[in-house]
């Protein structure tokens, strides 16, 4: 599928439910209630403006993102592909369903230093096993792969989370009722996340 | 404090919790009933377990997950070529940018990747346009043509780790 270029129009309310969600939903037995306290708005409101955010691809989805290094994922290997233009599209979407890539784009090309127009992140425990992988991927690519590379990440250098403006600050208060503590900015885990 | 990036010790809900919400959570009224109802566990339970995944920063994040170019953002990925002894001096300098929210060095002679996030398409080309004038290095931006994206699904095992 092609990207979206498509703006949707947000109103103040979807604003600032944007900025108060940035660090993550509240953790209390009722959060969607809990955020239209704050918005002046009722839970059931809120609940249909998440889920009409979702069907216009604001929202991705409402999840949850593991920190890989938690889960023993020590290996992340961005594999890039150099393959016919004409061919990613085909190609691309087969890479994005394997169970181990977590991304899959196709990105422009700078001739002669960077040849490769496919990328796919992979995750694994080891570099060893991040080769396993890429085998597969070389596999489906088969004749149509003309080269390739694995950058490994040798050390973040930064990573925050995302920002928009809006009328409230990031940060979700501690309700009275709140049996655990609020989920606080932690890896801040962004929708663009490449690692 | 944590080491966010030691092995977390985790039990069968830890798991069971961690591989079914990755996909999604209800948009409903007691979503964490539903969850727990799905999970075997109780609301509290579940209240509580996700949030000592996120103290322990097992959860990198937790709700809804927004598409930035949707909301009329500009995103972009960055790579530069950077000279081994002006690394730290151009890394802080790359970071200076709020726009900046993710930057990683990799074992490549392009060893600086970026991810630029914007609020109007407009201001990606000014970024980096900024940084290839200050630091005199080549900025190649490598924004997704096309997007062949599926969620994280990263499986927390039971089996040894390594």
């Amino acid at each position: 599928m092609k990207s979206e270029l498509l703006t949707v129009f947000l109103d103040a309310f979807d604003r600032d439910l944007i900025a108060l969600t940035q660090t993550g939903l509240p953790l209390v037995p009722r959060p969607y209630h809990y955020l239209g306290e704050q918005l002046g708005l009722s839970g059931e409101e809120v609940v249909l403006r998440i889920k009409a955010l979702q069907d216009k691809g604001v929202i991705r989805r409402i999840g949850l993102i593991p920190n890989h290094y938690r889960l023993g994922y020590r290996a992340n290997g961005m594999t890039v592909w150099d393959v016919p233009d004409e061919q990613a599209s085909d190609l691309g979407p087969q890479i994005g369903a394997l169970p181990f890539v977590s991304h899959c784009y196709r990105r422009p090309r700078y001739l002669p230093e960077w040849p490769y127009n496919l990328f796919a992140m992979v995750h694994a425990r080891t570099r060893a096993e991040v080769e396993d992988l890429a085998g597969g991927i070389a596999d489906i690519l088969g004749e149509h792969r003309r080269g390739h590379k694995i950058l490994y990440s040798t050390r973040i250098l930064k990573k925050t989370g995302l920002r928009l403006t809006g009328s409230y600050s990031n940060q979700i208060t501690k309700p009275d009722h709140q049996t655990g503590s609020p989920n606080q900015i932690k890896g801040k885990g962004v929708q663009e996340c490449l690692e | 404090m944590t080491d966010a990036f030691a092995s977390a010790d985790l039990d069968e809900a830890d798991r069971a919790l961690i591989n079914g919400l990755q996909g999604g959570f209800p948009v409903c009224d007691r979503p964490f009933s539903e969850t727990g109802n799905k999970f075997g566990l109780s609301e509290d339970e579940v209240i509580s377990r996700i949030s000592r995944l996120c103290d322990e920063a097992t959860i990198s994040r937790f709700g809804p997950l927004y598409n930035t170019e949707a909301m009329g953002g500009g995103v972009t990925l960055a790579a530069m070529w950077v000279p081994e002894e002006n690394f730290e001096a151009v890394a802080e300098l790359v970071n200076s940018y709020p726009e900046v929210a993710h930057n990683y060095e990799r074992t490549h002679i392009f060893n600086m990747w970026f991810v630029v996030l914007t609020e109007n398409p407009e201001r990606i080309g000014e970024v980096l346009q900024e940084i290839e004038q200050k630091t005199g290095l080549r900025v190649y931006n490598m924004p997704k043509e096309e997007e062949f994206f599926l969620e994280l699904k990263l499986e927390a095992l039971a089996e040894e780790r390594s």
